[in-house]
């Protein structure tokens, strides 16, 4: 779609996806902007500076504008019309990232000092690589084990700080297959120039194979199972609990209504939220007597349960 | 010609100095501790671009690197950039400007030297015994928790130093309400006034938030309080908040005064009145104002919520109009003028051209799908170092050698003052104008170590600032050589209007024999204009 663009900009790193295209056409509108107000100042403040030199006493000084409300209310006004229009540019494209197309790939990603960990659905796992089949959606739920971090893909021209505490989700679609940078761009200490990667986007049946080249331990939500057993969660939750608790079946993806009146989607920071910090939202009609797992519990395992309760089935969750 | 007493030669002893009440002491005083953490600043940025001269990073090590670059945020900013026009030139200029004795609580003023003097120590204290690795940002929860280095020390010495730029500020607006001479309405200050009005009153209202912030840091760094760190129920996004809460506008401390020097210089050297007077003194204001509801474009990839994104974006674009505003009156000032250019011009004409570049790199920045490619790279480094070092840095240096005259009583030399202008202008742009093009490659900032196909710009950039580094020392030479040998300066060597000029040069201690009175608009050349313009 965007292909020229790729061609009219020389200087930037061609544009791996369909929003790299249509924000390498917003710098375009930018820079032509930028471009033709310096060229205008600079060329009245060279002949200014030239034509009314000192030196100069045949320049014609007299009937100086004296008014000067016109000329204001003309440039403050075009600035604004100028300024509103690539605010709504760049706002309409920047709400295209918070919008994944359905029926995306999930993939979770874990930041930490100083190195990125990826965990497919299958079970594969990746340090500071991730490979993602080409004309395919991506989604990314990422969260950090200690401090800020941000990943950053120069090529999809996206970012996203990735926090401890909860889950930040980014997507992309890469068009064909390549190799590209991957960067923490959140400063995160010593080594956070080290905290690099690759990202690898191979041909579909490339990637399929891939996918079963790795060793594997189950996959992610089979994992997760074992997880869930070996932390007891079952004891309150499972079938033959003596406790009264929410139902996790079915739940991904449901709306869920809350003690406080509100309801809550429940998404993949919903369930982590709720592992973690179990009494911010209460579930309605429902005693708070589930412990918090905070610091009991790693990222990576939090992940697996999380991909375990997603796959008990619910209107958002895939076979 | 005997020689009139004046504030420098009344009593020269190192006490009479170190418990000087007198605004322009004081002033002087600043100068020589800012010039001090400006080459303090200045050997670590050497440093840093030595190290990005090869991708590898083998001139010192990651941990030595990380130390470097928050030792010149740190520095730069909170002991050079916010004290610099406010404290030394506003210090000197203010009272003289306004017709005044003194600054109107010339103790508090005294203080506010000694309050930034034990943050300045406090703050080089912790580099010495190992430093800092936070980045002058303080980021949570990697500075609260995860850093091994002397966090509560450096925040600490800037906690300290903020008490002065809330004394100063305050002082200011005292000052600015109630000395002013007989017929100095608020329409006829000079524009410089406008601004250190604007900037004061953003120093007293936004400056308390960066102390109880850097305070909870210390706190929770000390005590663990958690009152960022998410494992007890804290947020280090809450920091974020609170932090650019006061730092965005402390970015409008930082250029809001060299906007004020600007306005004077371009009126004195065009021999004009500003253009839309009016408008630029409000702008000064409508910055100071808007700019509190910007800060969130800091953290439009950070997790605050898309809604937030879109309001901070757009206001973000609504600041820049008043900004806009000033360099299109600036520049029809110049219109049918008789303009001149000595080395405090050049500075001027230098400052709109890299402050516009700076402003216009801004929008790219405010426009929120660009910003998420941009943001947290060099495009970044390169555009805030376009307004502070291109914008602010460029009109303190013309502001020093405008009014050095009727500080220290000699004119400087000139030629070397032009030279130097000119020389930091292109050492400037070669520093940083690829910069830019780093960042729109996608290179990210704070990086020690580089992959290598981005190694041609930085060797551009550390070319451009050795360049910049002859060009920052050369004032320190010339000027200083001016001291002594420059030639004796004349009450008013600019012809120019303004009541510091009314007073000899270097002004007695008590500022004027006869209390002034103002009967003119500001910038008034009608009478003094063309003398100068056809004696040249």
């Amino acid at each position: 779609m965007n292909n020229w663009i790729e061609h009219a900009n020389p200087l930037v790193p061609s544009g791996e996806t369909a929003h790299a295209g249509s924000v390498d056409l917003l710098f375009d509108g930018l820079l032509a902007s930028a471009l033709l107000v310096l060229l205008l100042l600079f060329f009245l403040l060279l002949r200014f500076a030239i034509h009314y030199r000192v030196g100069n006493t045949n320049a014609d000084r007299d009937h100086r504008i004296q008014k000067s409300w016109r000329l204001e209310t003309a440039w403050t006004a075009a600035t604004l019309v100028a300024f509103l229009a690539l605010f709504v540019w760049g706002a309409r494209l920047y709400l295209n990232l918070y919008d994944a197309p359905a029926g995306a790939e999930t993939i979770y990603v874990i930041g930490k000092q100083w190195m990125w960990q990826v965990q497919h659905l299958g079970g594969q796992r990746e340090i500071n690589e991730l490979h993602v089949a080409a004309d395919h959606t991506v989604r990314l739920i990422m969260s950090s084990q200690d401090v800020i971090h941000s990943f950053f893909v120069p090529a999809f021209r996206v970012k996203r700080d990735v926090l401890p505490g909860t889950s930040e989700e980014i997507w992309f679609r890469p068009r064909k297959p390549g190799v590209f940078h991957l960067f923490c761009a959140e400063y995160c200490g010593t080594d956070h120039s080290r905290m690099t990667g690759r990202i690898v986007v191979m041909p579909q049946p490339d990637f399929a194979q891939w996918l079963v080249r790795q060793d594997v331990d189950g996959t992610l939500a089979a994992q997760g199972a074992s997880l869930f057993r070996q932390f007891g969660c079952g004891g309150c939750h499972g079938s033959g609990a003596t406790v009264r608790s929410p139902p996790l079946e079915g739940l991904y993806g449901k709306r869920v209504p809350l003690a406080d009146g509100t309801t809550q989607i429940a998404d993949e920071r919903y369930l982590r939220d709720s592992i973690l910090r179990p009494r911010a939202q209460i579930v309605a009609g429902y005693e708070p007597l589930m412990p918090s797992f905070e610091g009991k519990i790693s990222e990576e395992e939090i992940i697996k349960i999380v991909a375990y309760l997603k796959s008990l089935g619910g209107e958002g969750a895939k076979p | 010609m005997s020689e009139a007493r004046n504030y420098l030669t009344e009593d020269n002893s190192i006490r009479s100095w170190l418990l000087t009440t007198d605004h322009k002491r004081v002033a002087i005083l600043y100068f020589i501790a800012i010039t001090v953490f400006f080459f303090i600043g200045g050997a670590a940025a050497a440093l840093i671009r030595l190290e990005l001269l090869t991708p590898q990073g083998d001139l010192v090590t990651s941990d030595t690197y990380n130390r470097l670059f928050s030792m010149h945020g740190i520095i730069m900013v909170w002991f050079f950039l916010i004290p610099s026009i406010p404290s030394t030139l506003g210090n000197f200029i203010v009272p003289l400007m306004i017709g005044a004795r003194d600054l109107a609580f010339p103790r508090l003023n005294l203080t506010s030297w000694y309050l930034f003097i034990a943050g300045g120590l406090t703050t080089l204290y912790a580099i010495f015994v190992g430093g800092v690795d936070t980045g002058w940002t303080f980021y949570t929860p990697f500075s609260t928790i995860y850093s091994n280095s002397h966090v509560v020390l450096a925040v600490t010495g800037v906690f300290i130093a903020g008490f002065s730029s809330i004394l100063t500020g305050l002082n200011f607006i005292v000052t600015i309400h109630r000395l002013r001479a007989p017929g100095l309405t608020w329409y006829r200050l000079p524009l410089f006034l406008w601004s250190l009005y604007a900037t004061s009153v953003i120093l007293v209202l936004a400056t308390p938030v960066l102390a109880i912030t850097l305070l909870l840091v210390a706190l929770d760094r000390a005590f663990g309080i958690g009152i960022f760190d998410p494992s007890r129920g804290g947020d280090p996004l809450l920091f974020q908040h609170l932090f650019w809460f006061y730092s965005h506008p402390a970015v409008y401390i930082m250029i809001l005064p060299g906007m004020g020097v600007v306005s004077e210089l371009i009126a004195c050297y065009s021999r004009k009145a500003i253009f839309g007077y009016k408008f630029v003194a409000w702008s000064a204001i409508a910055i100071a104002g808007v700019g509190f509801f910007v800060w969130g474009h800091h953290m439009f990839v950070s997790g605050q919520s898309a809604f937030a994104g879109l309001v901070f974006s757009f206001m973000s674009f609504i600041v820049a109009v008043p900004s806009a505003i000033k360099v299109f009156n600036w520049t029809a000032t110049m219109h049918k003028g008789w303009i001149s250019y000595d080395a405090p011009m050049l500075y001027a004409l230098g400052f709109i051209g890299l402050f516009t570049v700076g402003g216009l790199s801004g929008l790219f920045l405010a426009c929120l799908a660009y910003d998420v490619y941009v943001t947290d790279t060099y495009f970044v480094v390169a555009h805030f170092h376009y307004i502070m070092v291109g914008g602010m840095v460029t009109a303190y240096f013309g502001g020093l050698h405008y009014w050095w005259p009727k500080i220290t009583g000699r004119l400087y030399p000139e030629y070397w003052a032009r030279a130097a202008a000119i020389l930091i202008f292109f050492g400037f742009n070669m520093t940083f104008f690829p910069q830019f093009i780093l960042g729109v490659l996608g290179m990210p900032r704070r990086y020690h170590t580089y992959p290598p196909e981005f190694q041609i710009w930085h060797v551009m950039s550390s070319t451009g600032a050795s360049i910049l580094a002859v060009a920052y020392a050369l004032p320190l030479f010339y000027l200083g050589w001016s001291l002594f040998f420059g030639q004796r300066a004349s009450a008013n060597p600019w012809q120019t209007t303004g009541l510091e000029w009314q007073t000899p040069s270097p002004p007695p201690t008590h500022n004027f024999e006869t209390p002034p009175e103002v009967k003119r608009k500001p910038y008034d050349f009608t009478t003094k204009g063309k003398a100068r313009a056809q004696n040249a």
